[in-house]
């Protein structure tokens, strides 16, 4: 017994693989001690410390995709650095920061614990850079909850907000519930592959005829239905959106949805490739539903936040879409490449499109659509930059939602089937019902007079301004040069990467 | 080894945590029919380690423990807050929020 410990060796450990995660770590804990020491009147030091951790962190994943090189595989290729986590680390990191910035005078204004609002978000940040890297069931399940349970807290901040309780506990319920389906999933997994380690898992379910192999992948991808909000999994998040404050909105509709997403993928490409006649007719259900459900529920809303809360449920059945088809013929590549691809435009449009709802509402008092009239005569540059993020989301040329929906489209066009010819078509409709409510909008800030005759000019506040400049420049760059973020979805770097 | 009764006794623990989450309207309640959905998890685990012998199953099996506690922790805070707020925990009368 003495002899085995005494004969333990230590794992290489790549520290510059995993240097993103040593600054958030330490990142947080100072971020903790700051907040323990600083007086109440100087807390929004916490902010600005935490928007600098997240930069900061954010340095080793661009020295990392700049050296590229080799996979940086960790700890018996269950922690993997490859081309695949690095766009997505760095997709998480600049979400973070943008909500950092958000949120800093919602916080400072509401009087709400700041400090430990910046430690949770960095936290749960921390859990998605792990998910992007995660390639084993025991990592995937420690950094689903490790970006979950600090998320739960942040939606019920406003601990007075009857509402904001709500969306708290009913994002808690529903989360909880999905982690646990999910953990029963992977039990089965794991009992048949007699192994925690995805590639390891995929080799032995195969294609997947196995009952027991059926009910794992149901049951994994049931729970991951439920984080990234697809229909029918999806009666948390509009309550949630609403209820929750703004910011907290806008992290959990990009980063809580894109590393739902990523676990998805990882478990899809990794867990269960072989099993296509499982999980392709399970995304393709899925995937119809959550792009129809919706749109169609979006229609009919008449606050704003809530309407962006069912467009990005149904945001995410265009992500889901190329991986009904992920297992046929060669379109693998193009579906990997697309929801990459989807998850980067998606986050940098959806956050621009909160920050202009944070900038406005701060004037206006009212989430309602109405209040939105006459927004171009008194504030043009946020109604023009509004329009920019809704007309991306509506997927209009030449921003970056255009390419988005076009490579998914292209994915699913790719494989060839009968299937994926069907929810193309499904997807066209949609695509232009969603259309609809999103002109609603602009409409509203173009055409119609202000509600109460208001002509001020909205004050912005800085660090909104440069949220929405941010945003804006993303979402126009990625849409005139697709080749910026094309590159970071291509297979032969994630196939490799994925161990296949 | 009787692999059988045990993934057995699993997947009944799982399925009344399931009725317990869709049909109860006491949030504690509701919180507790997690715990046993969580359970039969590690049930599955370790049933499944002593089949193939190994200890993956058991390592993960301490994670789900672990992650259980945080979880209940964060569960209670909150089902404490909307009590303070509302002098009730059931979950049905939760709907602020509608459309």
């Amino acid at each position: 017994m003495l002899a085995s410990l005494l004969a333990f060796a230590r794992p290489d450990v790549d520290y510059h693989a995993l240097a993103p995660e040593i600054v958030l770590a330490a990142g947080l804990c100072l971020v903790l001690l700051l907040d323990l020491f600083v007086p109440d009147h100087r807390r929004w030091i916490t902010g600005t410390v935490a928007g600098f951790v997240l930069l900061g962190a954010f340095i080793p994943v661009a020295t990392l995709a700049v050296i590229g090189g080799d996979v940086r595989s960790l700890f018996d290729g269950r922690y993997v650095i490859d081309e695949f986590a690095l766009a997505l680390k760095g997709l998480f990191l600049l979400a973070g920061y943008v909500v950092v910035l958000l949120s800093s005078n919602e916080m400072e204004e509401g009087g709400y614990h700041q400090g430990e609002y910046y430690v949770l978000l960095l936290t749960s940040v921390l859990g998605m850079v792990m998910m992007a890297s995660s390639r084993d069931l025991i990592s995937v399940f420690v950094a689903l909850e490790f970006l979950s349970i600090p998320a739960y807290m942040m939606a019920a901040w406003r601990k007075r907000d009857t509402k904001s309780n709500e969306a708290g506990v009913k994002y808690y319920l529903l989360g909880v519930f999905a982690s646990a389906v999910l953990l029963y999933g992977m039990s089965l997994l794991f009992g048949l592959a007699k192994s925690t380690k995805l590639s390891e898992i995929g080799a032995a379910i195969g294609d997947g005829s196995k009952a027991a192999a059926v009910l794992g992948i149901v049951f994994v991808i049931v729970g991951f239905a439920f984080k990234v909000s697809a229909v029918p999994f999806h009666t948390w998040a509009p309550d949630t959106y609403q209820g929750a404050p703004t910011p907290v909105t806008a992290f959990l509709s990009v980063a809580s949805k894109a590393a739902g997403f990523t676990g998805l993928v990882a478990m899809v490409y990794l867990a269960f490739p072989m099993a296509k006649d499982v999980y392709q007719p399970f995304m393709w259900v899925l995937a119809a539903l959550t792009m129809t459900v919706g749109n169609l529920l979006a229609l009919k809303q008449t606050n704003i936040v809530r309407m962006l809360a069912y467009s990005s449920v149904s945001q995410g059945g265009f992500i889901l879409m190329p991986l009904a088809v992920a297992g046929t013929g060669d379109a693998a590549g193009p579906a990997l490449k697309a929801v990459v691809v989807y998850l980067l435009i998606y986050a940098a449009t959806n956050l621009g499109a909160f920050a202009v709802i944070i900038a406005v509402s701060r004037t206006t008092r009212s989430g309602e659509i109405s209040s939105w009239g006459g927004l171009f005569n008194y504030a043009p540059g946020l109604a023009v930059m509004m329009t920019i993020f809704l007309a991306s989301l509506a997927g209009i040329p030449p921003l970056g939602g255009w390419y988005a929906k076009f490579g998914a489209f292209r994915a699913v066009v790719d494989a060839g089937s009968g299937w994926g010819y069907t929810i193309a078509v499904i997807g066209a409709i949609n695509a232009v019902v969603a259309t609809a409510y999103y002109i609603t909008v602009m409409r509203e800030m173009w055409m119609k007079p202000a509600p109460d005759g208001r002509v001020s000019a909205v004050k912005v506040p800085s660090p909104v301004v440069v949220a929405i400049a941010l945003c804006g420049i993303g979402t126009l760059l990625m849409g005139v040069l697709p080749g910026s973020v094309a590159r970071f979805g291509d297979l032969a770097d994630l196939t490799h990467a994925f161990g296949g | 080894m009787l692999v059988n009764q045990f993934l057995m006794l699993g997947a009944v623990l799982f399925c009344i945590g399931v009725y317990g989450v869709l049909a109860r309207k006491n949030a504690v309640m509701v919180l507790m029919s997690i715990e046993l959905i969580l359970n039969s998890v590690n049930i599955n685990l370790l049933a499944f380690d002593r089949l193939n012998g190994s200890i993956d199953g058991n390592v993960f099996a301490l994670f789900i423990i672990a992650v259980a506690a945080a979880e209940v922790g964060v569960g209670l805070a909150m089902v404490l807050l909307i009590y303070r707020n509302r002098k009730s925990i059931a979950l049905d009368e939760l709907s602020e929020m509608k459309g």
